[in-house]
């Protein structure tokens, strides 16, 4: 137990890092997923192809191979802003398909008459999916949603693989340190992941009940 | 749906349609050939050397060789192999956490739920790390009892959610007929929740395929280890990035192989499923000449599919 005390400082910092990288891929992801989402359902054709590519390729290759080509490409190609950066950049890549794809079902989900409603009241596009359905479908996707930010939250993980010292990458130097009680330093670091985990799961649980739409 | 969005489009939103349309073309092609550009021009190392850029001959000249083939073919097999047995250790493990949470005593039924929220709560990397280190297993078995954990969590709350999904009368009949409570799940409902659960299940272990890729970081030789790491010692780091992406393109290849499977199945056992549904073409008029009216047969599960 004095390991863990002894080395909590160490884990703190990481976990400072884990909670950034949770609030920019999640901040970034929801952002572009919305969007992406926007193009999927949109009446342009080259925009429906884009959103559709994107997902299907990001939701399909490893997180580890994207934040290692991040890792090295970006460097490569002469990125600046280190590592943090570019593992938030890769992470974001890979959140927006599942967002979007969770805003997707809720767009799917809104009753057709919604939308022809608005429609036979004269609104285009951007005002049928701005005013009447994106509105319902984001209280009935926040749910799923906060259940898919905790995807995220265990990935962030996988960037302590590539040079960034967030809290997977400071349980290792803090058992480099300590290799004398290495149950005891894990299970802290696991109970730090379970504290976002377990939390985001039980304000998910809360909100489905509040926002949840009569119909 | 998404035709339910806008009306059809008159003269003037086909215009504007047309105009984004060939600015949207435009900024995603100019933005990919910028990335290749960026990716294929040489450049200068800090010490002066010139390094030819990544679609030069001399770093795509090593897969001439068919020993690096093989290497790949190698890391590709240790991928298969740990994402297989992770795969039929998640599913036992899965079975047992479902009908373990849903256990009538409730000795059993809170430790697995408080085992099952804390395999769920935590990164699969860190239970790797966790099982590498605690019971040295070295890292192939690390990884596989890891992600059969991880994923052996996930499935059995889906297979729960399956149980819980179906209508009542289905355990109320097994039980009347006398069936035992632990016959009636394994004979009456967990067969029909399994399978409408399927498309899931599978759309879980293309995660578990895609997670494989986590033991790299424990230098398990799997398929990106093999191509970021063996190989480019053996044949020197010029060759990192072709390495690279052609482990991309397999990884890629794969899920998406299995990605679609998931979507064959989801078709074939989903609502009303093996039911030959029949084409409602879109204009109305059958391909036989007759005009299509019916609504099509859902078989009294869920709704039919909106005529189109």
């Amino acid at each position: 137990m004095d390991a863990v005390i002894e080395q909590f400082p160490r884990l703190l910092e990481g976990f400072a890092k884990t909670l950034a990288l949770l609030g920019i891929a999640g901040a970034g992801a929801l952002v572009f997923g919305t969007l992406v989402a926007g193009f999927r359902v949109s009446p342009i054709g080259p925009l429906r192809i884009f959103a559709a590519t994107f997902t299907e390729l990001f939701r399909n290759i490893p997180l580890t191979l994207i934040l290692f080509g991040f890792a090295t490409l970006g460097p490569y190609l002469g990125a600046r802003g280190g590592y943090f950066v570019l593992a938030a950049i890769g992470l974001t890549l890979y959140t927006t398909p599942f967002i979007a794809e969770a805003i997707r079902s809720g767009i799917n989900g809104i009753p057709v008459g919604q939308a022809e409603a608005g429609r036979s009241i004269g609104l285009g596009f951007g005002q049928v999916l701005g005013h009447v359905i994106l509105p319902q479908a984001v209280r009935m996707v926040i749910p799923p949603i906060i259940n898919v930010l905790i995807a995220p939250t265990k990935n962030t993980s996988v960037a302590g693989g590539f040079f960034v010292v967030e809290l997977f990458a400071s349980s290792r130097n803090a058992i480099n340190a300590r290799g004398d009680e290495v149950i005891a330093i894990l299970l802290a670091v696991a109970a730090f992941y379970l504290l976002v985990t377990v939390t985001l799961g039980i304000i998910a649980g809360q909100v489905e009940k509040r926002v949840a739409v009569a119909r | 749906m998404t035709s339910v969005l806008y009306d059809a489009p008159g003269p003037k939103a086909k215009r504007i349609a047309r105009i984004v349309s060939v600015i949207a073309v435009l900024l995603i092609a100019g933005v990919l050939v910028a990335v290749i550009v960026a990716l294929a021009v040489p450049r200068t190392t800090a010490s002066g050397q010139v390094v030819p850029g990544l679609f030069d001959p001399s770093r795509w000249d090593v897969f001439n060789d068919l020993v690096v083939w093989r290497a790949f073919g190698n890391g590709v097999l240790n991928t298969l192999r740990m994402a297989g047995i992770a795969a039929v250790l998640a599913i036992a493990i899965g079975v047992l956490f479902s009908f373990a949470r849903t256990a009538s005593l409730a000795v059993i039924r809170i430790p697995s739920t408080v085992i099952l929220e804390f395999f769920r709560g935590m990164p699969v990397l860190l239970m790797m790390l966790f099982i590498l280190l605690v019971f040295s297993t070295g890292s192939y078995w690390a990884g596989i009892s890891a992600l059969a954990l991880y994923n052996g969590a996930i499935i059995g709350e889906i297979l729960r959610a399956g149980v819980a999904a179906l209508p009542r009368g289905q355990g109320e009949a097994g039980l009347s007929i006398g069936l035992s409570p632990l016959s009636t799940r394994f004979r009456i409902e967990f067969p029909q929740a399994a399978r409408n659960m399927l498309p899931i299940i599978i759309a879980q272990l293309v995660v578990l395929l895609k997670d494989t890729a986590l033991a790299y970081i424990l230098a398990y030789s799997e398929l990106l280890y093999v191509a970021t790491k063996t190989l480019p010692n053996f044949f020197g780091n010029r060759y990192l990035y072709s390495f690279f992406f052609v482990a991309l393109l397999i990884y890629l290849g794969m899920n998406l192989l299995l990605s679609f499977i998931a979507r064959l199945v989801a078709k074939r056992t989903g609502p009303g499923g093996r039911i030959v549904r029949p084409r409602i073409p879109r204009r109305g008029v059958h391909p036989e000449g007759d005009i299509a009216m019916s609504r099509v047969p859902d078989a009294g599960m869920g709704a039919a599919p909106p005529l189109l």
